[in-house]
């Protein structure tokens, strides 16, 4: 036997929300593990594998490029890295929760046989998807090398907060919903719509000053646009990566894109959704453990 | 540090029957507001206490629905309590899930390392442990094949092969005696004796009273959800018997003899205790040599039999006891009948009464041929009024100092 003092478990009605984070600690290989069974499974039999999670925003960039480039002609330049820089992380919140949602519905039987920490599971799922959204960014950044692309290092750094925030967040959500799901299945559905929705108000494929000015016109301050709380991570990336808050179209008139504020405005509004974003994982591990006590009985 | 492995603390387990069972948006949507139609209340675990010591095995007993599969999943970590609370020191594995969470399209190898991880081992313990792992299971050369290309019987010993591999410190058994081909138990059962050498904590769950018997080193005998009574093997499955089971249910070709199954396959018909002079006077004195001589028929050769011989004091206390296994002389093979004797060269025990015991079974003691309750008597008279249980023969000297 190891020297080591043995874990003790615990199993008891409520346990804290500390207690549930030291057992998931425990279990953090465990997390690789079935980080790692998620990818392979997904890709087992497939002849093109991972390339298949490279083709899906490759596609979305050619249909996107299509409509609002050429058929709406948006005019932003670089339009390609302005919409990744946005889509990926999408992609990786949109990925991570409603992947989730299912998750412990889905590993019923396991969930029925043997103890560990069940938020695993959920956390499992976004762990994927940040694997496909490295991957993904990797073929960004080989791009933006080989076009000898010209960022914003200022601006540059606001990327590693926003994607810790965005985590923070889908993991929040993917631990709540998943929850929830075992006792309304049907949260699934009805999240695919949200996440549809959610989606088009969020500026991605489009600027974010269009729904700005928009705003301004009716006499409404435009941070409005800030309270969906996606939106700073979102034009944080953006700012980072495609480099520039708005371009001087071909009459020579400045069109703003983004908000013109300097880094730190952008790192202000991310620490207000990081902070509401803890305090969501918080509540969603107390759920999750109230919820949890009646997995193996609702599986 | 105390050296208390479980402990069970006041833990109820409710379940909730609903009437109508609202699991998805639109029900409970439609269904809110009006009146909530009865769930029905189940308490399937009612205040629960115990504790367990580090490497004792400890039995739960009790027919179906009475609550012990669910006090082994609560134990498990795998349902909450309701209520109380349940600590367990160490890490621990379950041979009632084989095989849980394989994944049919991962190969062999992948699903070892997954399976061992979710319980509970690390990346580098597999890799040390697994060609153990793949040896057990006999899947060398399947082993990079998918699973879902297994056979059951492949899929169930892989699965144990992980199981017995975690090194666990606590080990929960539910059942899984039950199932399986008979090698299989076989193989199980020697795993569970294994852990009990090694100082495990081994809680085993089983209707079968039999086996309880064999391996528990306590019992907690369990009826609707509550604890009826926590003792010792014997006593707890005379209880779980007389209370509970209301009659007794064996096999057809099974007999009851004082607590034991037997089967009879073997029969012993005579045991006979002598010493020098036992005709002339029924009592033996301290020292002298014993032999308890056992005759047993057989109708058809049995070649997996180990007798065995346990003398008790009036008290019930274990005196001595052995078998031919232990004293090394194994019986190959009976056949038709013959005698078994077990020498003792010198009776050093105080003066009293002693009760000897006889039986036979095969070498796993899962089935048990004959049993003999007080086969023999045995009076020892003579080392005078020293107590205790053996005579060591003490010689007193004084020497006052000047």
């Amino acid at each position: 036997m190891a020297a080591s003092e043995p874990p003790v478990l615990v199993v008891a009605p409520d346990r804290s929300v500390v207690d549930r984070i030291r057992a998931l600690w425990r279990y953090r290989e465990l997390l690789v593990g079935l980080v790692r069974k998620e990818l392979k499974v997904k890709y087992k039999d497939s002849s093109l594998g991972f390339m298949w999670s490279l083709l899906n925003p490759a596609m979305y960039l050619a249909v996107f490029y299509v409509v609002f480039q050429i058929i709406l002609g948006s005019g932003i330049p670089f339009f390609a890295v302005y919409l990744l820089a946005g889509l990926l992380a999408w992609n990786l919140f949109n990925g991570s929760v409603t992947g989730a949602t299912g998750s412990i519905v889905g590993n019923g039987s396991l969930v029925n046989k043997v103890y560990f920490p069940r938020e695993i599971l959920p956390l499992a799922v976004v762990g994927a998807n940040l694997v496909h959204f490295f991957l993904q960014t990797m073929v960004l950044l080989a791009g933006l090398a080989i076009m000898r692309y010209d960022v914003a290092l200022e601006y540059l750094w606001l990327t590693v907060p926003a994607l810790v925030v965005l985590l923070v967040l889908a993991s929040a959500l993917a631990i709540l919903f998943s929850a929830l799901n075992v006792y309304a299945r049907d949260l699934q559905h009805l999240l695919e719509l949200v996440m549809l929705a959610w989606f088009w108000m969020t500026p991605i494929v489009y600027s974010w000053s269009l729904p700005a000015e928009q705003l301004s016109e009716r006499g409404l301050p435009t941070g409005v646009t800030l309270l969906n709380p996606i939106v700073p991570i979102v034009i944080a990336l953006q700012r980072g990566i495609w480099g520039d808050d708005g371009f001087v179209n071909p009459d020579g008139v400045l069109v703003q894109v983004l908000p013109d504020g300097g880094p730190l405005w952008y790192l202000r509004n991310l620490a207000v959704v990081g902070a509401i974003s803890l305090a969501l994982l918080v509540i969603a591990m107390k759920v999750f453990g109230r919820l949890e006590a009646n997995f193996a009985e609702e599986l | 540090m105390t050296d208390t492995a479980i402990s069970i603390d006041g833990v109820s387990k409710r379940f909730r029957i609903n009437q109508d069972r609202q699991s998805s948006l639109k029900e409970r949507a439609i269904g809110f507001g009006r009146p909530k139609r009865g769930h029905k209340d189940f308490w399937a675990l009612r205040d629960i206490d115990l504790d367990i010591r580090e490497g004792e095995t400890v039995g739960l007993l009790g027919h179906n629905g009475s609550g012990k599969s669910t006090l082994l999943k609560c134990v498990g970590g795998i349902l909450a309590p309701t209520m109380g609370e349940i600590r367990v020191r160490g890490r621990i594995a379950s041979l009632l899930e084989l095989g849980a969470g394989f994944h049919p399209d991962l190969t062999g190898r992948e699903n070892v390392f997954l399976n061992a991880s979710i319980l509970g081992m690390s990346r580098s313990d597999i890799a040390t442990r697994f060609d153990d792992i793949v040896a057990f299971a006999e899947l060398e050369q399947f082993i990079d094949e998918q699973v879902k290309h297994y056979s059951s019987g492949m899929y169930v010993r892989l699965g144990f092969a992980v199981a017995i591999n975690v090194e666990p410190d606590v080990l929960l058994v539910d059942e899984v005696l039950s199932v399986g081909d008979e090698a299989f138990q076989q193989k199980c059962l020697e795993r569970v004796r294994g852990f009990q050498r090694d100082g495990r904590t081994i809680i085993f769950v089983s209707h079968a009273a039999d086996l309880v018997r064999r391996i528990c080193d306590r019992v907690m005998v369990l009826d609707h959800g509550e604890s009826v009574a926590v003792d010792d093997p014997a006593s707890a499955i005379l209880i779980f018997r007389e209370h509970i089971h209301g009659g007794l249910s064996l096999d057809e070709d099974q007999v009851l003899n004082h607590g034991h199954v037997v089967t009879n396959q073997v029969r012993i018909e005579e045991v006979r205790a002598s010493w020098p002079g036992s005709e002339d006077h029924g009592t033996i004195a301290p020292g002298q040599p014993l032999s308890i001589a056992v005759r047993y028929a057989c109708d058809e050769p049995i070649d997996d039999i180990v007798f065995a011989m346990e003398m008790r004091n009036i008290d019930d206390v274990n005196v001595y006891s052995c078998n031919t296994d232990v004293l090394e002389q194994e019986v190959e093979r009976v056949d038709g009948g013959g005698w078994v004797t077990f020498e003792i060269p010198a009776l050093d025990l105080v003066d009293g009464q002693y009760l000897v015991d006889v039986g036979c079974h095969t070498h796993d003691v899962i089935t048990e041929y004959d049993f003999v309750h007080e086969a023999a008597r045995v009076t020892v008279v003579g080392s005078g009024s020293v107590g205790g249980v053996a005579n060591l023969g003490a010689k007193v000297t004084h020497s006052p100092a000047g």
